[in-house]
């Protein structure tokens, strides 16, 4: 091989380190769009929404005329679905979570659950729609109310609650489990008063992103086909007669945020576009703001615990 | 003396006993709290067996109406019409078109963002665009919806005139931002699995950061990137209000991206917002397209395993 003059060496070291500029600009300029379109989504909407956004759009109706719209029963619904979901997935999905890491034996079921989780967490979120359709909506006669969406909801975010609970237990060391257990407390006690308490921030985090998930999900709540013109509120949970008017809210119909702008992009008339965006923006600010939170607690956790 | 011993014996065993006696009803506290966490995690089996009985019986009545052969070769997709025609493939090609698209933006798009940040930016870079990927990822897809049908759409009617009001590209290019996040923070982490002495190996050899990266940490991660893109492909095909919303929802069997059309999942949604009743043939058609949408998601997700144990490089 022939030996290369210094002035080659030079040049070839010059291409190389152009080549790394030119990807690293490259890089920044692939992660900038992703900012942009945020900016440009949120900034598009709020502009474009603008003149929709006063105290009347959240306390009214949705309405044939656009600029009477308001998003009243679709922020109440979503709020409402939101409390079913949460009710059902954390705790389901904390016991699904302590059981795999604290007491599942390796054994074949332990395996089909674990597997199970993983390709549930890939199953497109309208086929949860299909299931909570001839499940909740049929087999059960649920109908087409809160109970039903919320639950379907719970179904979808389970594995995010499963997932991030395991991993926020994984990452208590053993000796925390082995000093209880040596003062003798049962494998029970130990997860009630150590385990779950330490996980906690952890398990928060995986269950405010995973109601951000929720929380903007279309098509299963359309697919189990709940309407979309809702022109009055659910009762108000928890005052009716007890003990079964206690409960009379979960089986109201409902609409929620998503499925309210949907309707209006859908609409030929371009002034439903103004309250689609206007709700838009308010979908974004609240699930911009969970995922702020949760990374906020995910950062403050890594800062604070030193084991 | 002994006698004194022996009382105390006894007074001992007595509470031991009991001791005993209570340690029975914790264990059986125990167990039952065994028990339940253990169908808490049973109902993830459950879902499953639940989709696949949903999807498998419904379709099951409408193959009854409908030859699987008639399903997957019919190139009319019309089961409202009269003239009902049920052939799959309308659907699927939207599907794929879309799909196309946007795993042409996301793949691409994905992996430099990965590679950027596992090899060449500096922690603070990185702390920085994790959380705004994270964002991103956590956009609701109805409001990408929005985002392709009124602020993409009317951009590239700009470039290209004859574009449609609805169209699979507007979709699928959106579609594809929304996909990159999740490419680009799977592969992220696979490269950065890669044990540091191979970079040192590289480097010391004289390669630079960018060859460093395409030649040792790529191939190295090359399974943890191919899962992360069979992820990318199965989050497409399971895609379904920026396709409602922006793609327009006729069935149109096209391959050309330009046009409007439906897919799988947006055909769903278009019987599911009309009220058709249960039972009926046409009800039994967003079963057959659901079990049809679950398979495909499920042959690539099959795929993804066998490509991660396949091409694992372990060290």
């Amino acid at each position: 091989m022939q030996a290369l003059t210094t002035e080659q060496i030079r040049a070839l070291i010059a291409r190389g380190k152009m080549k790394d500029t030119i990807f690293q600009a490259l890089g920044i300029i692939c992660l900038a769009i992703g900012l942009l379109v945020i900016f440009l989504l949120v900034g598009d909407m709020l502009q474009r929404g603008m003149e929709r956004l006063n105290l009347d759009f959240f306390t009214n109706f949705a309405s044939r005329k656009a600029a009477q719209s308001g998003i009243l029963s679709a922020w109440v619904g979503t709020i409402l679905v939101m409390f079913v979901t949460a009710m059902a997935a954390v705790p389901l999905g904390v016991a699904a979570g302590i059981y795999l890491e604290e007491y599942a034996k390796r054994n074949w079921v332990t395996d089909i659950i674990e597997i199970n989780i993983t390709n549930l967490a890939a199953v497109p979120s309208i086929v949860y729609g299909l299931l909570a359709l001839g499940i909740f909506v049929y087999a059960f006669g649920f109908g087409q109310s809160i109970l039903s969406a919320g639950l379907t909801l719970a179904l979808l975010i389970l594995p995010i609650v499963i997932v991030s609970t395991r991993e926020a237990i994984r990452a208590i060391p053993a000796m925390i489990r082995e000093g209880s257990m040596a003062v003798g407390a049962t494998r029970w006690q130990t997860c009630r008063y150590h385990i779950i308490p330490y996980a906690m921030p952890g398990i928060l985090t995986g269950v405010i992103i995973g109601l951000a998930r929720a929380i903007g999900e279309t098509a299963p709540i359309i697919t189990i086909g709940a309407l979309t013109f809702i022109a009055f509120l659910p009762p108000v949970p928890f005052t009716g007669e007890p003990p079964a008017g206690l409960f009379e809210w979960v089986m109201s119909p409902f609409t929620v945020m998503p499925i309210q702008i949907f309707n209006w992009t859908s609409r030929p008339d371009p002034a439903f576009e103004i309250n689609a965006a206007a709700a838009g923006f308010v979908l974004m600010v609240m699930v911009l703001s969970m995922n702020a939170i949760a990374i906020y607690l995910r950062y403050k956790m890594r800062k604070n615990i030193k084991w | 003396m002994n006698h004194a011993m022996s009382a105390k014996n006894v007074s001992d065993l007595h509470q031991v006993s009991d001791r005993l006696s209570r340690k029975f009803t914790r264990n059986i506290s125990e167990r039952l709290i065994e028990a339940v966490l253990f169908a808490a995690a049973a109902v993830s089996v459950l879902t499953t067996v639940g989709i696949v009985y949903v999807l498998v019986s419904e379709s099951y009545h409408f193959f009854q109406h409908v030859s699987i052969v008639d399903f997957l070769t019919d190139n009319q997709w019309t089961p409202l019409f009269d003239d009902a025609h049920y052939g799959i493939m309308v659907l699927v090609s939207g599907t794929v078109v879309s799909s196309g698209v946007a795993l042409l933006v996301a793949i691409p798009m994905g992996t430099v963002i990965a590679i950027y940040l596992s090899e060449f930016a500096n922690p603070k870079v990185r702390e920085a665009a994790k959380p705004i990927l994270e964002l991103l990822g956590g956009i609701p897809t109805i409001v990408f919806g929005y985002f392709a049908l009124l602020i993409v759409t009317p951009l590239l009617q700009k470039v290209f005139p004859e574009l449609p009001g609805f169209s699979l590209l507007s979709a699928g290019l959106v579609m594809g931002i929304m996909i990159v996040p999740y490419i680009a923070s799977l592969s992220e982490d696979a490269m950065r699995a890669v044990p540091m002495s191979m970079r040192e190996g590289s480097y010391a050899m004289g390669a630079t950061k960018l060859h460093t990266a395409l030649h040792v940490v790529v191939p190295a991660a090359v399974s943890g990137l191919a899962a992360s893109y069979i992820l990318g492909i199965s989050r497409a095909v399971g895609e379904t209000m920026i396709l409602a919303v922006a793609a327009g929802m006729q069935p149109n069997l096209t391959w050309n991206p330009m046009e409007p059309a439906a897919t799988i999942t947006s055909y769903i949604v278009q019987v599911a917002l009309g009220d058709l009743p249960h039972g009926s043939i046409g009800y039994q058609t967003i079963f057959a397209a659901g079990l049809t949408l679950l398979l495909i998601t499920l042959a690539f997700n099959i795929i993804g395993q066998w490509m991660r144990r396949r091409f694992r490089e372990a060290y």
